[in-house]
């Protein structure tokens, strides 16, 4: 029998009269400076009253807020590890260089938190090399990267492996997964990425075996078209995208690269929004997860533009399409 | 075998509660958790939702009130005990209430929870909200008058 998410479903309907709208991330972008910003998202609830006004606080605080709600509604949160599986990679990454590089560097300043996996888990894996400690599918790819990166010493490489066995993890994940929105998303994160990877190195003038070994494969591109599209530059890139499911890339493409990123982001939203009519299922929770993070990605570039004094438009150009 | 028009009858009126009975209880719990969500988010909504977590509760009272009237003619409660023909004939009577019951009921709660939805989002459209799942009501209230008809005409 299939869980059910009716009690949650109608605290999320609660809590999305608290997104922010589109006219209202206009507004913050308007804001005439990066206090007026901060005091706007304060005034809305956002933050902690009780910690120092910063953006670093309050969109901690924000992420902070989410995950709690989401756990008071699911106790089972592997629901959502296709959300955090780039997290894991990420910490992965940052225990091999560590490793390699033998540095000692806080923990705090390398590791993400949001895995699925305890950072200290990862780097004590590696530091070790006792492999066993992780998913089998990460211990592989781990050991993998760190005999590259011994061997080798070429980090842009383990990065290149590492980022591959994120996308693959997160788009068999989505597979895995018995709800349409997580599948959704697995594939749009993993179509984006192959995307942007074909483009920039297409732009950095990388050979074709590189380029093969960077794109995760996925259903729904034919990553050797899209690899050797790659090689003739965006301008094939988007050439190869006006013949699949992705044609609209194409021309955001042609824009520019924060155009492309953009058309990435609003496309995972647009995706998300018939879940505002669904009641039943997990759907509305990991949209609203997904319309959270959008919003303070949102929030995060409004408030970093007017810290450093970029012009209005060049913000708003930046901001995504909101979930409400 | 003598008594077998009693037990039709009594099976009849026996799915007419039981069945329209499950029905409300699916649909009530249902909107009674989308009700405690709501809640949990905005108190001030209790009233409201409360009134959309007992729409599909109905269909359990026509349920008792098919059953009530079935007893009272088949000998039980009143009148006297029907024929092999008689019997059947009022199990079937009771059929519409008890099989419509059970479907509208929980299709009735499956609309209170999207429209409990509807008003923890926008408050000030509880009239709309409250429209939608009355409008399944209509079937179960025509299922109601089919086995009142047919049991008053037997």
């Amino acid at each position: 029998m299939s869980k059910d998410y009716t009690y949650a479903v109608a605290r999320i309907r609660g809590r999305e009269n608290y997104l922010l709208s589109g006219p209202a991330m206009e507004q913050l972008a308007a804001s005439k400076s990066y206090d007026e910003a901060l005091h706007f998202l304060a005034d809305k609830g956002w933050g902690d009253p009780d910690e120092r006004l910063t953006a670093e606080n309050l969109l901690a605080a924000e992420e902070k807020k989410t995950w709690e709600l989401i756990g008071e509604l699911e106790e089972d949160l592997s629901a959502f590890d296709v959300f955090h599986i780039a997290d894991d990679y990420h910490n992965l990454k940052a225990a091999i260089k560590l490793a390699y590089t033998g540095a000692s560097v806080e923990a705090g300043r390398l590791f993400v938190t949001g895995g699925t996996i305890d950072p200290q888990v990862i780097s004590r894996a590696i530091q070790e090399k006792d492999y066993s400690l992780l998913p089998d599918i990460m211990a592989e790819k781990a050991a993998e990267a760190y005999d590259t990166l011994l061997h080798t010493g070429d980090g842009q490489l383990c990065d290149v492996l590492l980022d591959r066995a994120s996308l693959e993890a997160t788009y068999a994940a989505g597979k895995r997964a018995d709800n349409e929105v997580l599948r959704e998303y697995a594939v749009l994160t993993v179509v984006a990425a192959d995307i942007k990877i074909a483009v920039r190195c297409g732009q950095v003038g990388k050979p074709l075996d590189f380029i093969l070994r960077a794109l995760a494969p996925c259903e729904e591109l034919n990553v050797e078209a899209l690899a050797h599209a790659a090689l003739g530059g965006t301008e094939s890139v988007a050439e190869y995208l006006s013949g699949t499911d992705y044609a609209p890339a194409a021309e955001a493409l042609k824009e520019s690269p924060a155009a492309f990123e953009r058309w990435c982001d609003n496309l995972i939203i647009r995706h998300m929004k018939p879940q505002k009519s669904n009641p039943f299922t997990i759907g509305p929770l990991a949209a609203y997860i997904l319309a959270r993070e959008n919003e303070i990605k949102c929030a995060r570039m409004v408030l970093s533009g007017k810290l450093n004094g970029l012009p209005d438009e060049i913000i708003r150009e930046r901001l995504r399409e909101m979930y409400v | 075998m003598e008594n077998l028009g009693l037990v039709l009858a009594l099976s009849g009126a026996a799915m007419a509660a039981l069945l329209a009975g499950i029905g409300s209880a699916i649909g009530v719990g249902m909107g009674g958790r989308a009700a405690a969500g709501a809640v949990t988010e905005k108190p001030e909504l209790f009233s409201k939702v409360l009134i959309l977590q007992l729409l599909p509760g109905t269909q359990g009272i026509y349920g008792l009130l098919v059953a009530f009237v079935a007893l009272s003619r088949i000998g039980v409660l009143g009148g006297t005990a029907p024929s092999f023909e008689t019997g059947l004939a009022y199990f079937v009577a009771c059929l519409p209430i008890a099989i419509v019951g059970l479907f509208s009921a929980i299709h009735q709660g499956k609309t209170s929870v999207a429209s409990i939805g509807l008003v923890t989002k926008k408050p000030d459209q509880f009239g709309k909200a409250m429209l939608l799942p009355a409008m399944v009501e209509t079937y179960a209230i025509l299922a109601l008058l089919i086995s009142i008809l047919a049991i008053f005409n037997l």
